[in-house]
Order: structure tokens, then sequence, then C-alpha cells
């Protein structure tokens, strides 16, 4: 079968499972496009190349297959890079494929030219620059490949015009990828590290496990809950880890981190044993590393071996599979009955669940963004897909939505990107078209992306935007008031009328000031069968405007800064 | 302390820039770094050494092996191992006397003359680094007009391990 370039570019996809793609067409990757509708694979029309990595990114991780995002050489390409960026520091399965001006022009400063493989070299697991044709198929098979095994990333294939346009005699790649150096990475035994691991967990007396992200990305919900249970050890959660393990459970702790919920930070203060699982101690988890869990022996299992004793030095490392490495230890630990740590743990929990605003029962309390989550979560029975932005709003979606599964709650962890949310809902909505999705966002990050609006109507993608309207780059803001003097230099915002925005766009919009506004607004946009927005205007500093706890930049887990108790929200 | 890694890696455009790139960005610091062809066709092998501790230099392997075509490095800085470096070393010879004298020195050191000018020579070094930072202590106050040295290569003693299959 002799196809060009272009069409190698569609049957591989098709092969590679793939059923959508989000991109904007444009010179140097036209010619690629031109042939698209006789492959079946639906292509959504984003309105910025940063909306189609995003939009992929949030379909990956909604439906854990990898997204694919298109763009065109030069500014279409060099627009991918947030997206990308976003996508690797949260190890997100995504391939994008950029148009490149003609092999025989690289390296000329031809128009739209630009070095995008040189550009997105650390912000890529891999990248590739096809030069011969007869490459193509092969390439596009391992760029899947390596976006989705080992440690998941966005893998960039930069494709130049005459490449495209050539034809060849179209050769299916084999199954199997032949990547000698990859292959090696998953080699090491780890028998004797988890043995280790077992007598250290069999001695000590209140341990916390740290579930991350590579919970959910090894598929070890199921083998996590098994685990903690039979060594009866709370589990704290990552913000990406959230929904790793039910919020629901007995054992569940909380997140942990700068904005993480106080009794899992004091227990990992507390404890004599860590035992972290597929996360990596980012500073936002550990806060000041030389004073992080103090008197705890420390367990780290991770698939990315470079993730082992690179901020902590551990006392065991397990560079295993998680899944693989959490099924051998269940045989080799007691069962174990810790009830007088769990003591201790719930009175910690008690102080939180004291000064938490949702439990201030004040009749006049002005409307904050925690009572909106939570009024969200109690009206969707916490079953929505979340899908947040980066701000203020982001940590309260945290905090307040509970997640019981895994895949659930979206959001830019790594790189804090502001405008993922919009385009990753998005995302998220197209890879599960049947499940609630709720984008919650900042009314700063909304409108780094707001164009991605009319994709969702052009697509009748019917999200549920809640937009926590505080007037401020809130988070930000926070910050100033706290450790700044209250100078809130250049973060107020003269917003647009976002109801009559949406509406501009087509989307069903209220607004919504109290709590009575607020739970109407929630059921009517429910009730809505296409997209909708919710402008919510919440309480914009002090108490009920900030996100506690919080653990200040330098400042030791322990020394995170609690709400004021009791509280009255909203005055001052 | 130095600590000599070993990276058999794919031979395709770009792996060089690859390894390079992730240097800079982790911030590791490369004393020296040297490509060449091995016994197997499409694969280079480098020799990197690096001013790290020893867990210093694992993280460097670690990341390094992350790369899509590094198939396998090691730290042999613990292993008996032979090690080389090659200097090309032009020296001054204003008159005969010198001349002679130089040649000795070289003779010494077990290093070659490779050419002869009018008033330079050429002198051709392979050793240790440490023997070739010695003959060029030595060299140095004759008047040491140009010099190029290749860093460090390397190569496990007996039966080399350093060949990337992975079972
Ligand atoms: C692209 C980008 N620019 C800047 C920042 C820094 N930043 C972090 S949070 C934040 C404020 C976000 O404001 P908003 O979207 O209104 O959300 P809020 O905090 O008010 O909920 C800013 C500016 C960022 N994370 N990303
Ligand atoms: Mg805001």
């Amino acid at each position: 079968m002799i196809l060009t370039g272009a069409q190698i570019v569609w049957e591989m996809l098709h092969r590679e499972g793939v059923e959508v793609v989000f991109g904007i067409p444009g010179g140097a990757i036209m010619h690629t496009y031109h042939p698209l509708s006789e492959y079946g694979i639906r292509h959504v029309l984003v309105r910025h190349e940063q909306g189609a990595a995003h939009a992929a990114d949030g379909y990956a991780r909604a439906s854990g297959k990898v997204g694919v995002a298109i763009a065109t050489s030069g500014p279409g390409a060099t627009n991918l890079v947030t997206g990308i960026a976003t996508a690797m520091m949260d190890s997100s399965p995504i391939v994008c494929i950029t148009g490149q001006v003609a092999s025989s022009l690289i390296g000329t400063d031809a128009f739209q030219e630009t070095d995008i493989t040189g550009i997105t070299l650390p912000i890529t697991k891999h990248n590739y620059l096809v030069t011969d044709v007869d490459d193509l198929a092969s390439v596009i098979h391992e760029a899947f490949y390596l976006a989705c095994h080992g440690r998941p990333g966005p893998v960039l294939i930069d494709l130049p015009k005459d490449v495209q346009q050539a034809e060849t005699e179209f050769v299916p790649p084999t199954e199997e990828v032949r990547l000698p150096g990859h292959a090696y990475i998953g080699v090491s035994d780890p028998t004797d590290a988890i043995a280790r691991a077992a007598e250290l967990i069999d001695s000590c007396e209140r341990p916390v496990i740290l579930a991350g992200h590579g919970v959910s990305m090894a598929e070890a919900e199921t083998a996590l809950r098994q685990f903690a249970e039979r060594i009866d050890s709370p589990v704290a959660v990552t913000l990406l880890g959230k929904g790793g393990f039910p919020a629901s459970h007995p054992l569940y702790l909380g997140m942990m981190g700068m904005h993480g919920d106080a009794q899992a930070n004091r227990a990992i203060q507390e404890a004599d044993l860590l035992i972290a699982l597929g996360m990596r101690f980012d500073d936002r988890v550990t806060g000041d590393l030389s004073r992080y869990a103090p008197h705890a022996r420390k367990i780290h299992v991770d698939l990315d071996a470079a993730e082992l004793n690179k901020l902590i030095s551990v006392d065991v490392a397990v560079h295993a599979d998680l899944q693989r490495a959490l099924l051998d230890l269940l045989p080799l630990v007691d069962k174990r009955d810790r009830k007088e740590w769990h003591e201790v743990v719930s009175e910690w929990w008690e102080e939180s669940r004291a000064v938490d605003v949702i439990n201030q029962h004040d009749e006049d309390a002005k409307l904050t963004m925690p009572h909106v989550i939570d009024a969200i979560r109690r009206s969707t029975h916490g079953e929505a897909i979340v899908v947040t932005d980066v701000g203020q709003h982001q940590m309260w979606a945290a905090q307040y939505y509970r997640f019981d599964r895994p895949n659930a709650f979206i959001t830019s962890g790594g790189l804090g990107t502001m405008g993922f949310g919009l385009p990753a809902a998005l995302g998220a909505q197209i890879a599960r078209p049947d499940a609630e999705v709720w984008a919650m966002v900042g009314d700063g990050g909304l409108q780094m992306t707001v164009q991605e609006l009319a994709t969702v109507v052009q697509e009748q993608l019917p999200i549920k935007i809640a937009l926590c309207d505080n007037g401020y780059l809130g988070m930000v803001r926070q910050w100033q008031e706290m450790f700044y003097d209250k100078n809130y230099e250049s973060t107020r915002l003269v917003n647009p009328d976002f109801v009559k925005l949406a509406e501009a766009y087509g989307i069903r919009a209220w607004r919504a000031g109290d709590h009575d506004q607020a739970a109407s607004a929630i059921d009517q946009a429910r009730a809505h069968r296409g997209p909708a927005l919710i402008d919510f205007q919440v309480v914009k500093e002090g108490e009920g405007g900030n996100v506690y706890p919080m653990v200040p930049a330098g400042a030791a887990l322990h020394e995170m800064i609690r709400r004021p108790y009791p509280t009255k929200v909203g005055e001052r | 302390m130095k600590r000599t890694l070993i990276a058999r890696v794919e031979d395709r455009p770009g792996v060089l820039n690859r390894v390079a790139s992730l240097f800079r960005r982790r911030a590791f610091n490369i004393e020296s770094l040297t490509v060449g062809h091995t016994e197997e066709p499409d694969v280079s092998r480098m020799t990197i050494v690096v001013d790290s501790t020893q867990s210093g230099a694992e993280k460097v392997a670690q990341n390094l092996q992350k790369l899509v075509n590094v198939i396998r490095v090691e730290d042999i800085s613990d292993m008996p191992a032979v090690t080389r470096d090659v200097a090309l070393i032009k020296v001054e010879t204003p008159d005969n006397r010198t001349r002679a004298e130089l040649m000795q020195i070289v003779d010494t050191f077990r290093a070659r003359v490779v050419d002869v000018g009018v008033e330079t020579l050429i002198v051709e070094a392979t050793g240790t680094e440490e023997k070739v930072d010695g003959l060029v202590d030595v060299l140095r106050p004759f008047g040491i007009v140009e010099m190029v040295r290749t860093g460090r290569v390397a190569m496990v003693r007996g039966k080399n391990v350093n060949k990337g299959e992975s079972k």
C-alpha cells in the first residue's frame, strides 16, 4: 500500500487506538490535515495550541490513554511548550505532532521555522525529528510506546513538510519496540529491598503511608488498600495522589504539604516510619527538608530510579512497579492493630474539623469558595470529575471535594500552570462523555485560556465551570496579605462581566453571591444539558479568603499557619 | 572527587546534545567527556568524568539512563580499569641544546616526539592523567605554545561487563 507521510500519520494513529486529536492547522502541517476525513478520527479545533496540549493532557489523565495534540511549525509549535512542560512535570502521556519546514530549509531561518526538538529537549520524555518517510511509522509506534510505558510523559514528533508529502510503501511496524536503553530501566531486582522494607514496617509504631500519583498510574489502588489495612497505617495523599486511596476510608489521613490537612502534616512530623509510594518529595510536600519527618525512617518505592534518594536519603529504596512491590510486600508484613496511633491521629482530626471554615455555622456567613466546593460535592455526591486551574481555588478543590476514585481529580501539580483548567476539562469531558465534569477555575487563570469556551461550544461539551471570582490573583494576594504587609502589588483584577462573557460564547451562566444563590445556581447548571458557567462571587480576603492551613516558605510542616479559631467568615 | 562513568549510547544525530543538555539542566559538572565508536556498529561510547561524590555520580548515571538513546551507564570508578589520556603538546625549541634536553625528558616519560619544526616540536603523550600532568609540568618552563588533550577514556580490566544487554 503506497501512502503519503500524511496518510501514514493517520493510519498509525488509528492503529494506536487514537479516536480524537486536539489541534490547529497551519502552513507546515496542512498536508497532514488534508486526508484526515478518510480516517474517522475526531479532530477538536482548539483556539490556542496551549489549549491543545492541555486538552490532550486532560484527556490522557481522565482516560488513561495517550492524548494527542497537533500544531503547525514555528508559533504553533512554541505555543505547545507550556502544555508539554505541564505534562512532563506530572508524568502525563501525550504525543505532540508538529509540522516543520521542508528538510531542505531546516537551519536556514525559513518562514515559521523553529527548532522545536531543541526547545522541547528538556521538557519531553523523548522527541523526534523525522527526516525519512520510511522511518515515520516506526517513530509513531515508538512515540506511543514511550509516552505510556515506564514513567509516562510527553513525546514530540516534528514532521518536515516534504516528509508529509513523500510517498512510500507503508509497512506496519512490528508490535515489539526495540529500545535497548529504555528496556534497561526496569531491570533491578527489588527482592532484598522489599524484605528490608517489611522488617521496618513490622518494627514501627507510628507509620504513615504517603501515596502519590504513582498509585493510580500503576493501578495499585486495591493493592494499596489491602496493604494499608493489613499494617493498619494511616494514608496521606499528595495533590496528584488524590483518589488513589478513598477519602472516605477510615485510614485516610488527608492531603500532605503546603496546603495539606493539618492532621496529615502533624502525623508525618511525628511518625516513626514513612512509606512513600509513587511520590517524589516535592518541596511543596516536604516544607523545610532538613526538619522533615525528623523521627521517621523512610521507605521509598518508585518506578523511576532517579527519584530514589534524590532529595531525601531513605533507609530502604525500592526500585519497582508499585503494584508489584505492594503485592510482594503484603504476605511479608504482620497484620497489626495500631489503636494508640489512631487515637492520637483522631484527636488531630477533631482539631482540624473544629477550625474548618465549612463547619462555622453562621447564619449570615458570606459565601466562601470552600462552601461552594462543598456544595458542589454534596450536589454531585462526590462523583464528578473535577478539573482545576491553579491558585487558591485549586487548593480548596483539593481540600473540599473528597475523592474516592482515581482519575477524578485533574490538576496541574508539578508545574502549577495557570490556564490549564478549562482546556484540560474539555479534554476530560471528551474522554469521559458520560461523566459530569466540573472545571474549577480562578478569575485570573480562566482568562489565560478563556478562548477555549468557543471550543466547548463548538464541540457541544456539557462541562460545568465553577468560577472562583475573588477579584484577585488570589494565591499571590494571600502571600501579600500574610507576608508582604498587605501590599497587593499587581494582583487586583478588574474583571469582565463573566456572565455576559459566557453568554457571548453561547454558554448559559449564573451569578451567585450568597449561599442560596449558589445552591440554586448549582442545581440549575447541573440540570442544564449543555455547558454552564457559574460566577461565584466569594469572599476576597481575610480568613474566608485565605487557604488554610499553610506551611510558609522555609517552615517545617508542623509550623503551618492554622485558621484562627473561632472565626466569623467575611468580616474585615 | 572524580568519578568515571561509561555510557554506551546509540550512534545517532543529536545524542551528544541530549547528554550535554541533561548535564546542564540538572546542574551536573562535567570534567571531561569523550565520544567514539565501539566494537559494535551503531553504538558509541562515552567516557564521562564528573567531579562528584559517589551518590552524586549515581544520580548522574540514573538520569543518563533515562535518556532513551542511552543504552547502559556504569560508574567504573571503583573497578580495576585502564584509563588513558592523550595529549599533543607543542613546545618551543630555540636552540639545539634545549632540543636535546627535551628529547631526554620525553624519553623518560615514554612520550614521543611526533613533529619537529624550526623552533618548535610536538610531543605526543599517552597515559593516565597524572602521568600526562607530570609531563606538562616539566615541559612548562620550556614554553608550551599549544596543547590539546582528549580527556579520559577508560576500560574495565578483565571480561568487560558494560554491554548493556538487558536480560
Ligand atoms: C502561567 C502562570 N503564571 C503565573 C503563575 C503564578 N500564580 C500562581 S497562583 C496565581 C494566582 C491565580 O489567580 P486566580 O486564577 O484568580 O486564582 P485564585 O488564586 O484567585 O483562586 C498566580 C498568578 C502561575 N502559577 N502560572
Ligand atoms: Mg482569583
